[in-house]
């Protein structure tokens, strides 16, 4: 029997169980395979939801669904904190202690928000990269009627790299329609000279700030914030008073990746087009957790896991894994409350960012909705 | 002088999607210890000036910048 485990069931994790799933589902019934796919939470949570969440636009309970509705019957779940890996032995061992076996692994463990590594983030900034994050940040935008709202973003490398230019153009557009712009500033920072790292992204974030009246501080690496006097200061030496403090929060990967010898800096390191770990060997890695150079994001670990996924099967059939991951991401972004755009690039073609429209708005809030289809691995 | 420059760590972000190579940089020099020399592999030529520019601003050293065939290699130790 081959045995397959699958560490984290975010969205790459869960598209990868449900692929092999389908793809191998004679094997597993005839018992040569078994996919277990394991993480800490019975429930699945879909992240890109949070963004909406300050708004009044989405709920918190919009971004859950539980993983027994989402993943295929021939899935094993397991529900247990896995805290280390050990990739000579090829096992993976949880928090009470037991062992869970495998010939193939893939680490999906996603990104944590670690704003502890900044000095007085915690108790000076509000995100909206998590539940509760989320929900904070609703309760304070709400009593929000005037004042400097700075949007910094601290961490690098951090999910979704569209949503902080998201969330000014919402906020800007939102406190328009309630009529209190004209009494509320805004700021974003980015660390470098321009507002995006990819420049067609930067251009058109860019052009759209100007017009809406919203300040870009660029070369703007947060060091610190005083949450007392309300200043945010970085390292090169810049200082903003702030009211009200969104960061983006630094990012790490699970702690078990650097116990295991898997990556130095938190992430897996993998062969970016196999996304073979290069430490360990039937090991894979994908969407946040892999150390590619494309974004954190879920339509990566989304193509990521179909990739795997092939590759996998191959390997259970003995035949030589051929599919690669070629970079591909797609990004949405929104360019207020009611327009959009969206982005789609690869290692080799850089993006091209079209203008907004409403209809692109609306594909954006119907692909909300049927994500769940892609995480069942249908869409 | 780039032959003699051992790097302790490489980042490969040749055909870097978003953020981009500098990002890509920043996140590892964050991370680094000071004194940690970082090869930064990148295709894209706006590198060139994107990477001196902050690398300036931030008090780092450029060390070296090494044109290959179809990439660029920037050397930068942390301060």
């Amino acid at each position: 029997m081959t045995r397959i485990v699958i560490v984290g069931a975010g969205t790459g994790g869960v598209v990868l169980a449900n692929k092999l799933a389908d793809e191998l589902h004679a094997e597993i019934d005839a018992g040569d395979v078994a996919v277990t796919l394991v993480d800490e939470s019975p429930d699945h949570v879909y992240k890109p939801t949070f963004l909406y969440v300050p708004f009044g636009k989405k709920t918190v309970a919009d971004a859950k669904r539980p993983l027994t509705e989402l993943v295929d019957r021939r899935v094993d779940l397991r529900i247990g904190r896995v805290t280390e890996m050990d990739t000579d032995a090829k096992t993976v061992g949880f928090a009470d202690g037991s062992t869970l076996a495998y010939d193939y692994a893939t680490v999906a463990t996603g990104a944590r928000l670690t704003p502890e590594e900044v000095p007085g983030l915690v108790e000076g900034g509000h995100h909206f990269y998590g539940p509760e994050g989320a929900e904070a940040l609703r309760d304070e935008l709400a009593a929000f009627d005037s004042g400097h709202l700075v949007l910094s973003v601290v961490g690098v490398p951090h999910m979704c790299p569209a949503a902080p230019v998201e969330f000014v153009l919402m906020a800007d557009e939102w406190f328009r329609q309630r009529g209190l712009r004209d009494d509320v500033d805004i700021t974003y920072t980015y660390p470098i000279n321009r507002t995006h790292g990819l420049e067609p992204i930067a251009e058109w974030a860019s052009e759209r700030f100007a017009e809406r009246d919203i300040r870009a501080e660029t070369f703007f690496n947060a060091e610190s914030v005083d949450p007392e006097a309300k200043v945010i200061e970085s390292m090169e030496g810049t200082e903003l008073d702030y009211d009200l403090l969104v960061a983006i929060p630094p990012h790490d990967g699970q702690p078990l990746i650097a116990e295991a010898g898997l990556g130095d800096d938190g992430w897996v390191e993998v062969d970016k087009h196999t996304l073979e770990a290069a430490r360990a060997p039937d090991v894979y890695a994908i969407g946040d957790a892999a150390d590619v150079p494309t974004s954190k994001a879920g339509s990566v670990a989304h193509y990521q896991a179909g990739v795997v996924a092939e590759r996998l099967a191959g390997s259970v059939r003995d035949a030589v894994p051929t599919a690669t991951y070629d970079g591909k991401t797609m990004c949405f972004l929104e360019a207020g409350m009611d327009e959009a755009t969206f982005v789609d690039f690869d290692y080799e073609r850089p993006p091209v960012v079209r203008d907004e429209s409403r209809p692109v708005h609306w594909a954006k809030l119907a692909y909300n909705q049927s994500y769940w289809l892609t995480a069942r691995g249908t869409l | 002088m780039s032959e003699t420059i051992t790097p302790d760590v490489t980042i490969d972000a040749r055909g870097a999607g978003c953020p981009g190579p500098l990002m890509d940089l920043i996140g590892k020099i964050k991370k680094a210890d000071p004194g940690t020399v970082v090869e930064l592999q990148t295709s894209d030529s706006s590198s060139t000036t994107d990477v001196p520019e902050w690398v300036e601003k931030a008090g780092h050293d450029l060390l070296d910048s090494v044109e290959h065939d179809d990439y660029w290699s920037l050397y930068v130790e942390k301060a």
